[in-house]
């Protein structure tokens, strides 16, 4: 492998793959780098050994493969230093490369749903349970409820169904008067009417299939050392599993710890989102973003944003001018712009549990047990944001370094303020983003 | 009533104030452009260690030491410190030797701390410790506190004894008016008698404002902290001939840093971590404790602080703005000076003198005012 590469591509999910081919038909030079063992990132996942799944996701990764991007998986970015120095950790050592522009596709992360009993064995997201049903084939057994509210929550329900899993039950956590909040945003939502059509048809499915459907306000998980059961709306069931869902967030983990790199707070989608450009700028020169960690947009708004990014790429790196990017751009953007037409609507539809349902007793950083109670207790002392709250109370800083608790610790601290959340900073995050080890670290040192 | 007004919220502007403020006549003020403890203060290793100073700094650390032993006497609270020893390996033979020729030029100016131990003996403070170890120069009660409680401790109790301290005031100017020194902020100015000027990689540019030019640079010394491992490791721990310090903290997480520079701009008041340079100190690390090879790195970070070419601190009245009385430079190793360097400014700013070993840091030692 080469010291230095004209465009450095992280994650090969829909952005990411579709930026590499891109890039590589204007003749940049590529290295993708991936968490995962194959490409597809979270929604084509494993797509690859998973036949005849999806069209679009064939497609992309076929176009991918055939690209000429190199692609390094089982590989973890943990670093960016200023000038466009990227570390990444791959086979327990860590490697680093110079690049001339990046293009950072890190996709979404589900929004914790802090209930009481959420940390049980037995309990787990169900986008985690997503990824077991793709990778591994794991179908839900025994008594399974799904909790929560969005998308993704009946997109999944209808997968396991479909691959022979058992639901008990889905608990509809989502605030009531959805349709009304949301209605106004329909006319502009039906210019890409598939969104709603799956939707509608993913709920009918799971309707279908005998699956009650309830609409409930308080749920709890019960069990000792392991979860036995769930209290709905102070109804004791039995359950075996509980997969809880709040929608996605933009994964910034990493965009936030570049120096300069400016973020805004979504209150539409309830979370920061990097500045970016109609291409996929930051605010700092040679950072580019694509697909949903610039803002949740799904899959096929995700693919176009990447391809957008690489013609400015290309524009930046000399191999297109100006003129020529904006006329080979131009449908793409229009397209993009269709697919992003139903967001509005969709955000309005699920917006997340309000921070005042979580009781004082709940966890909200799992990695060092600080309760919602205690990261209140901090701001009535005086913590005003994030950084200082984890200061005080620890939250965020054991080893998943804030991913899970930082939106909901976020959420908890302006709404005890009783602050617009725009105003909250959210946890710094400081590379590596990524934890590593000493020893992975060491071998930099040659 | 005196009033002094302190410039920096660091740990040495924090114990100046408390020392000063508990004295009669004295109103404090302490200006923090930021927050208290936003620099180097907050994020340092923590080290309270006399092993291997400057020999110029060995008086003032000795009397600094007795004060980390009564820490909680001066501040109410024990910051965390635990003495449980700092230990200076041996690699190799020359090492030894290196280390036998600093013990002994540290006993001829009559200091007994540092101490010369065998293998045997550093196996036994250090299980962990890799078999080519072969000894070690110990301080057994030296140790380790947390340093951000540490900040927060010096605070309270000058607070308590009645310094004022306000945070988001940035000072941008000095003038004499009379007898009267005007400290001219970015939010109106503020009357004084005296200053202190202890405002860290920035006091050479306040220095500059009062006229005086102090060659110092600034430095940005990188750490790690891992997650939390089994204890293993009581003792601080560094090696003779190569540059690192080690500590495992009371919550398990390792603290590894020891002076691998990353960069800094003190124009944005930022600082970068390198990792190429980084991973010097986890080799070293994982040279000296095999076990830690595998431990997760969370966070790392780094601070920026003032740093004479000597690498001693600046501590002495200006020599062209008479009242303001310099602290700065501590170069990374200010850290367990603070009780007793703070007590020294404190008499300084009082009556303009003190009995307190900082003769050897006046800025005299970089040639006479320009």
């Amino acid at each position: 492998m080469s010291a230095a590469v004209d465009v450095l591509v992280l994650g090969a999910g829909p952005a990411g793959m579709a930026a590499a081919t891109e890039a590589r038909a204007r003749g940049l030079s590529v290295l993708v780098l991936d968490e995962n063992a194959s490409p597809g990132g979270q929604v084509f996942r494993a797509i690859e050994a998973r036949a005849g799944k999806d069209r679009d996701g064939a497609a992309l990764v076929a176009a991918f493969r055939a690209s000429g991007a190199e692609l390094r998986s089982n590989a973890t970015l943990w670093a960016i230093e200023p000038g466009g120095t990227v570390f990444w950790s791959e086979a327990g050592a860590a490697r680093s490369i110079a690049a001339s522009r990046l293009i950072l596709c890190a996709g979404a992360t589900e929004r914790a749903l802090p209930i009481p009993g959420w940390t049980l064995p037995g309990v787990m997201s169900v986008g985690a349970a997503q990824i077991a049903l793709k990778t591994a084939g794991l179908v839900p057994e025994g008594r399974v409820w799904i909790a929560g509210q969005g998308p993704l929550l009946w997109l999944y329900a209808q997968q396991a169904l479909a691959a022979g899993g058992q639901i008990a039950g889905i608990l509809d956590l989502s605030a009531p008067g959805g349709l009304g909040r949301a209605a106004r945003h329909l006319p502009r939502a039906l210019l890409a009417p598939e969104y709603l059509a799956r939707g509608l048809l993913w709920q009918r499915r799971v309707r279908a299939a005998g699956v009650p459907v309830r609409r409930v306000r308080d749920l709890a998980a019960l069990g000792e050392g392991r979860l036995e059961a769930i209290l709905a709306d102070g109804e004791r069931l039995p359950a075996d599993l509980l997969l809880l869902h709040d929608g996605v967030v933009p994964n910034t983990q990493l965009t936030r710890a570049i120096p300069g790199c400016r973020h805004d707070w979504d209150p539409a989608q309830q979370g920061f989102r990097p500045v970016l450009d109609a291409w996929g700028n930051t605010s700092v020169e040679g950072v580019m973003v694509a697909g949903d960690s610039g803002g949740i947009g799904g899959a096929r708004a995700a693919a176009l944003s990447g391809r957008l990014a690489a013609m400015e790429a290309a524009r930046a790196l000399g191999r297109l001018t100006p003129e020529q990017r904006d006329a080979e751009a131009g449908r793409t953007r229009l397209e993009r712009d269709r697919q992003l037409a139903p967001r509005a609507f969709l955000d309005a539809l699920f917006p997340p549990r309000p921070a005042a349902a979580i009781d004082d007793a709940t966890l909200l950083c799992r990695c060092e047990e600080v309760s919602a109670g205690r990261v209140r207790q901090a701001v009535t002392l005086g913590c005003l944001g994030a950084n200082q709250t984890k200061a005080f109370t620890r939250a965020g800083m054991g080893p998943c370094q804030g991913r899970v608790c930082g939106p909901s610790v976020h959420a908890v601290i302006a709404a005890s303020r009783g602050v617009d959340p725009a105003g909250v900073d959210p946890f710094r995050t400081r590379f590596p983003t990524k934890p590593l080890t000493l020893g992975e670290l060491a071998a930099l040192a040659g | 009533m005196n009033r002094a007004v302190i410039i920096g919220g660091g740990l040495h502007g924090l114990s100046t104030a408390l020392h000063l403020a508990r004295m009669p006549g004295w109103r404090v003020t302490v200006l923090e452009r930021r927050h208290v403890g936003r620099h180097s203060s907050g994020i340092n290793a923590g080290g309270v260690r006399r092993l291997g100073r400057d020999l110029s700094e060995i008086a003032l650390s000795a009397v600094a030491a007795e004060m980390w032993q009564g820490i909680t006497a001066l501040v109410g609270d024990d910051c965390g410190f635990r003495p449980s020893g700092q230990v200076k390996v041996a690699e190799s033979a020359a090492d030894m030797e290196k280390l036998a020729a600093r013990q002994s030029a540290v006993r001829a100016l009559g200091w007994q701390h540092e101490e010369l131990v065998d293998q045997a003996e550093v196996r036994r403070l250090l299980p962990a410790v890799s078999p080519h170890v072969v000894g070690a120069l110990v301080t057994r009660d030296d140790g380790a506190a947390d340093p951000m409680r540490t900040v927060m401790a010096f605070r309270a109790a000058a607070e308590r004894a009645g310094a004022r301290i306000l945070e988001g005031i940035g000072v941008t100017g000095l003038q004499r008016r009379g007898d009267t020194i005007l400290v001219e902020t970015d939010q109106g100015p503020f009357e004084a008698d005296r200053v202190a000027n202890c405002a860290g990689a920035w006091a050479p540019q306040l220095a500059r404002m009062a006229g005086e030019e102090i060659p110092c640079a600034a430095k940005a010394s990188m750490m790690i902290v891992t997650e939390r491992l089994p204890r293993f490791c009581e003792p601080t721990v560094g090696p003779t001939a190569r540059p690192l310090s080690f500590k495992q903290t009371d919550a398990g997480t390792l603290v590894i840093g020891g002076g691998h520079q990353g960069r800094n701009d003190l124009a944005t008041e930022s600082s970068t971590v390198l990792f190429g340079s980084l991973a010097h100190a986890a080799r070293i690390a994982a040279e000296l404790f095999p076990c830690v090879a595998g431990a997760r790195i969370i966070r790392t970070w780094t601070g920026i602080e003032a740093r004479p070419p000597d690498d001693i601190p600046v501590i002495g009245e200006s020599r062209t703005f008479p009242g303001l009385i310099h602290s700065f430079g501590y170069s990374g190793h200010g850290f367990q000076l603070s009780p007793a360097a703070g007590a020294a400014v404190a008499e300084l700013l009082a009556r303009g003198a003190t009995n307190l070993p900082v003769a050897p840091f006046t800025q005299d030692r970089f040639g006479k005012a320009a």
